[in-house]
C-alpha cells in the first residue's frame, strides 16, 4: 500500500514530475536533474521512466479484470440503457407513414397522403410477417391496439383500392382515432423518449404536449414513491433494532461479543431464499407465529393475523435481511469509542441520557451513516423477498422491471425502469463514497 | 457492558430492560434460522408444529421430505434402492441435478473470480496506480447496483451477443454457446455473470488484508535475488492467503445463493438450488423446501466457522488478535 514512510516512493514522486507548485520542492528537482545514475542518465529521467513502468505495471494487474466486467457488466448495462430510448420496432418496419410524420407539424390530421402511405406500410409489414412487431411497439403507447395491426394487415395482404383514408376507416373505425395517429407518431422515430415518460406516468396527448396519464394508469410514480418509502422504513427499523444490539457487542468484554457475534453472521451467511421461506413459515396464516399467538391467548382461533403477502410481509423479512448490514459497520465504529469520554461527561454531572445524546450518539454517527446507506441502497433493488413474500400491496419497483421483463414482454418500458432506479442508486453510491469510502466497506 | 456501582434506580431498571430488548432482537435474528430445522422433520405436510412433534412424539418426526428431494423428478422412484435406481437419481432427480449444477457454477465462477480480483486488487494496493478511485469504485459496482438491473441488462446482452455460425470465434467457443451461438442458456454465460458478482467479495477482502501488508519484505525478498514470480508465491502469496480465501468463500456463497440472474439468463438445463427452491416456493410449496432450507443452515454453518477461523488466523499472524 502507498505509505508515506515508504522512502523509496517519496523519492520517486518528487523528481518524477510534479508540477511546480512549491519552491522548495523545484529546488529538489533542480538538484535531481543535475545527478545521474551510473550510467550516466540524468537521475530525473531515470526515475521517470522507472515510475512509469512501475505505473503500468500496477495497471497490468488490473487490466484483465477491468476487461472482464466491462465486458459482463458495464456493455450490458449500457446496452439496457440504450434499449431504454431505443426501439425501432415501427420506424424499422412502416417506412412511408414514418416519412410523412418527419414531414408534418405535431398535431396535424392525417391527411389521404398519410393514409396511403399507411396502407402501403401496412401491406409490406404484413407481407413481411413484421406487422405484429409494428402491432407491439404501438400497444406500448396505447394498449389493445396490436390486433387493429394483426386483423388489418391480414386483410390489406393484396392489397386496397383508392381512396385509401375510406378504405382504411372501413376495414376498421379505429383508423380514424386521433390518440392511435398520436401513438404512431411518437413511435416513427427509433429514438423515443417515451418509455421515460411512461416511467414518470406522462404520457404526449395530440399536440405533443407532455401530460399525466388517466389517473387509474398511474402506477410507476406510486411504485417508486412506495419503493422508497418501504426501504426508508427498513431502514430506520434496521437503525432501531441494530443499535442497541452493535452497542452491546462492541460493550462486552471480546470473548463473549465474538461469540454472540455469531448470532449476527449466521443470518448474514444463510442463504436469502432460506430466510425468506424461514419468514413465510412463520407468517402464514396456518403458520408458527399465529399459533404461537394463539396459545398465548392474544389473539382468538378465527382471529388469524394476516401478516404475509402484504407489506407487512414486505417489512418484516426485509429488516431481518437487512439488519446485519446495519449492525456490522455500527459495530466496527462503536468498538473504536473510548468509553472515558462518556464517563468524563457523566463525573461532570451529565445525566446517562444526556452523556448518550451529546456523547456516545454522535461519536456512532460514521458508522450509523455507512450503515444506513448500505441498508437503503440494497432495499431499494430488493425483488426476490417482496416478489415472495409481498403479495400484491408489497411489490417494489423491481417486481415491475421483472414483470416487465418476463410477462408483458415491455422490455424498453423494464430498461427505462431499471435505467430510472440505477441513476438513483448510482447517487446513493456516489454518496456512499464521499462520506464513507468504498474501499472502508468490511464484510464480516 | 456491567452495571456501574453507583447506578441510579432508574439505570438499573433501564439496564435490565435494555438487556431483555437486546436478547429479544437477537431471538428475531436467530429464531427464523433455527426454527425450519425442526419442522423439515415433520411427518404431516404443514408449516406449522403439530400436537406430536410438542409432545415429541416419534410419530410425529419423519425423514420422508429428505427422502423426497432425493427422488423428486426420478423416473422410478419406487424401485429397490439398487445401483439402477442410484443411476436413476443421478441423472433424473431434480435436486440432485441442481446441487451438480450450483457446485459446478460455484466453483468454476469462484475461481475465475477469485483470480482476476486478487491480481486485480494487487495492483490496486500499489501506491503508482492510475484512476484507483474510479477503477475500485467501477469493480466494487456490481455489488451495488441492483441485482434486477444487471440481469436485465445480462438478458440483453447474452441474447444478443451471438457468435455466427461457421467463424472462428464459434469454433473455439461453439461448445460453450447455445445451438444459436449465443451466451444466453449456457453454463458460460451463468458462470461469467456469477464471477461478476462474486468479483466485489474478492477485490474488499483482498484489500483489506493488504493494507496490512509490509511492502518492505517484498524488497527484501527482491535484494535477497528472489524474481517477481518467485517472491508473490514464496512471500507475498502466503500472507494474503487468508484474505483470498475468505474472498472465495464470498464469491462462492454468492454463486450459490444467486437466483435473479439465474432466472434471467440461464436456461433448463443450469437450473440451480436457489432457482429450484424459487420454483418450489412458486409452484407447490412443499415441506421438501425447509429441508433443502436446512441442509444449506447447515452448510453456511460449515462456511462460518471456515471464515471466521481464517479471520482468526489471519489476525494472530499480522499480531493483532486478543489472544
Amino acid at each position: 500500500m502507498a505509505s508515506p514512510l515508504d522512502p523509496h516512493a517519496a523519492v520517486v514522486t518528487e523528481a518524477g514530475g510534479l508540477p511546480p507548485e512549491a519552491p522548495a520542492r523545484d529546488a529538489q528537482a533542480a538538484r535531481a536533474a543535475g545527478l545521474t545514475t551510473a550510467d550516466g542518465k540524468p537521475l530525473k529521467r531515470a526515475l521517470a521512466r522507472a515510475s512509469r513502468r512501475s505505473r503500468r505495471r500496477a495497471f497490468l494487474l488490473v487490466l484483465p479484470l477491468l476487461a472482464f466486467i466491462v465486458i459482463t457488466f458495464v456493455i450490458p448495462i449500457g446496452q439496457m440503457l440504450h434499449r431504454s430510448v431505443h426501439n425501432d420496432g415501427f420506424s424499422a418496419n412502416m417506412p412511408q407513414i414514418g416519412a410523412w410524420f418527419a414531414q408534418t407539424e405535431p398535431g396535424t390530421a392525417p391527411d389521404e397522403a398519410a393514409f396511403a402511405a399507411l396502407a402501403e406500410d401496412l401491406r409490406l409489414a404484413a407481407e413481411e410477417r413484421t406487422i405484429g412487431i409494428v402491432g407491439t411497439r404501438i400497444n406500448y403507447e396505447m394498449s389493445g391496439t396490436r390486433s387493429l395491426f394483426t386483423s388489418t394487415g391480414r386483410k390489406v395482404r393484396n392489397g386496397l383500392e383508392p381512396p385509401y383514408r375510406e378504405a382504411l376507416l372501413a376495414l376498421d373505425k379505429g383508423w380514424g382515432d386521433p390518440a392511435l395517429w398520436t401513438a404512431m407518431r411518437t413511435s416513427s422515430t427509433a429514438y423515443t423518449d417515451s418509455f421515460y415518460l411512461a416511467s414518470l406516468d406522462r404520457t404526449r396527448d395530440d399536440q405533443g404536449r407532455i401530460t399525466q396519464v388517466n389517473e387509474n394508469h398511474r402506477v410507476y410514480i406510486m411504485l417508486f414513491m412506495r419503493t422508497l418509502w418501504l426501504s426508508a422504513l427498513v431502514t430506520f427499523t434496521t437503525f432501531l433494532l441494530g443499535f442497541p444490539v452493535a452497542h452491546l457487542l462492541a460493550t462486552l468484554p471480546l470473548r463473549r461479543s465474538n461469540l454472540l457475534m455469531i448470532l449476527v453472521l449466521l443470518p448474514f451467511w444463510t442463504s436469502l431464499l432460506v430466510r425468506t421461506t424461514s419468514w413465510m413459515v412463520l407468517l402464514q396464516q396456518q403458520g408458527v407465529v399465529n399459533d404461537m399467538l394463539i396459545w398465548l391467548g392474544i389473539i382468538s382461533a378465527d382471529g388469524r393475523l394476516k401478516m404475509m403477502y402484504n407489506q407487512t410481509g414486505t417489512i418484516i423479512a426485509m429488516t431481518h435481511i437487512l439488519l446485519p448490514f446495519m449492525i456490522l459497520p455500527l459495530y466496527s465504529v462503536m468498538r473504536t469509542i473510548n468509553p472515558a469520554y462518556v464517563r468524563a461527561a457523566r463525573s461532570l454531572g451529565a445525566t446517562s441520557w444526556t452523556a448518550f445524546r451529546r456523547i456516545y450518539f454522535p461519536q456512532t454517527l460514521p458508522g450509523l451513516g455507512a450503515g444506513a446507506l448500505l441498508v437503503f441502497i440494497l432495499a431499494v433493488g430488493y425483488y426476490i423477498t417482496p416478489a415472495l413474500v409481498g403479495g400484491a400491496s408489497g411489490q417494489l419497483i423491481s417486481n415491475m422491471i421483472a414483470e416487465h421483463m418476463t410477462r408483458t414482454l415491455n422490455w424498453s418500458m423494464a430498461a427505462a425502469l431499471a435505467a430510472i432506479l440505477l441513476a438513483g442508486v448510482l447517487i446513493l453510491y456516489w454518496v456512499y463514497d464521499r462520506l464513507v469510502g468504498i474501499d472502508n466497506l468490511k464484510l464480516g | 457492558m456491567a452495571l456501574q456501582t453507583y447506578a441510579s434506580p432508574m439505570e438499573r431498571i433501564w439496564h435490565y430492560v435494555y438487556l431483555t430488548l437486546c436478547t429479544l432482537i437477537f431471538l428475531f435474528l436467530i429464531a427464523p434460522i433455527l426454527v425450519i430445522i425442526p419442522l423439515s422433520f415433520n411427518a404431516e405436510p404443514y408449516f406449522t408444529f403439530t400436537r406430536e412433534m410438542l409432545s415429541f412424539d416419534a410419530q410425529g418426526y419423519s425423514l420422508r421430505w429428505y427422502d423426497n428431494l432425493m427422488t423428486f423428478g426420478m423416473l422410478a422412484p419406487d424401485a429397490p434402492r439398487d445401483m439402477a435406481w442410484f443411476s436413476d437419481m443421478w441423472s433424473n432427480a431434480k435436486w440432485v441435478n441442481a446441487a451438480k449444477n450450483s457446485v459446478l457454477i460455484g466453483v468454476l465462477s469462484t475461481v475465475l473470480a477469485t483470480v482476476l480480483g486478487t491480481l486485480a486488487a494487487l495492483g490496486l494496493a500499489r501506491p503508482e496506480m492510475p484512476f484507483r478511485r474510479l477503477i475500485m469504485a467501477t469493480l466494487i459496482s456490481p455489488m451495488i447496483v441492483p441485482l434486477i438491473i444487471t440481469a436485465t441488462g445480462l438478458f440483453f446482452f447474452y441474447s444478443s451477443a451471438c457468435v455466427p455460425q461457421g467463424s472462428w470465434a464459434h469454433k473455439l467457443l461453439g461448445p460453450f454457446l447455445s445451438s444459436s451461438g449465443c451466451l444466453a442458456n449456457t453454463y458460460l454465460g451463468v458462470i461469467m455473470a456469477h464471477a461478476t458478482l462474486g468479483i466485489p467479495f474478492v477485490i474488499i477482502t483482498v484489500t483489506a488484508t493488504l493494507v496490512g501488508f509490509d511492502q518492505s519484505l517484498n524488497r527484501a525478498a527482491a535484494s535477497l535475488g528472489a524474481n517477481p514470480r518467485v517472491t508473490f508465491f514464496r512471500v507475498t502469496m502466503p500472507l494474503i492467503l487468508p484474505g483470498v480465501i475468505s474472498g472465495a468463500l464470498f464469491a462462492f456463497v454468492t454463486s450459490f445463493d444467486e437466483v435473479v440472474a439465474v432466472l434471467f439468463i440461464a436456461g433448463p438445463d443450469q437450473q440451480t438450488i436457489p432457482r429450484q427452491m424459487w420454483n418450489g416456493i412458486r409452484e407447490q410449496i412443499s415441506p421438501a423446501i425447509l429441508a433443502v432450507a436446512t441442509l444449506l443452515v447447515i452448510f453456511s454453518v460449515a462456511l462460518l466457522t471456515t471464515v471466521e477461523l481464517l479471520r482468526r488466523r489471519s489476525e494472530r499472524i499480522r499480531g493483532l488478535s486478543p489472544g
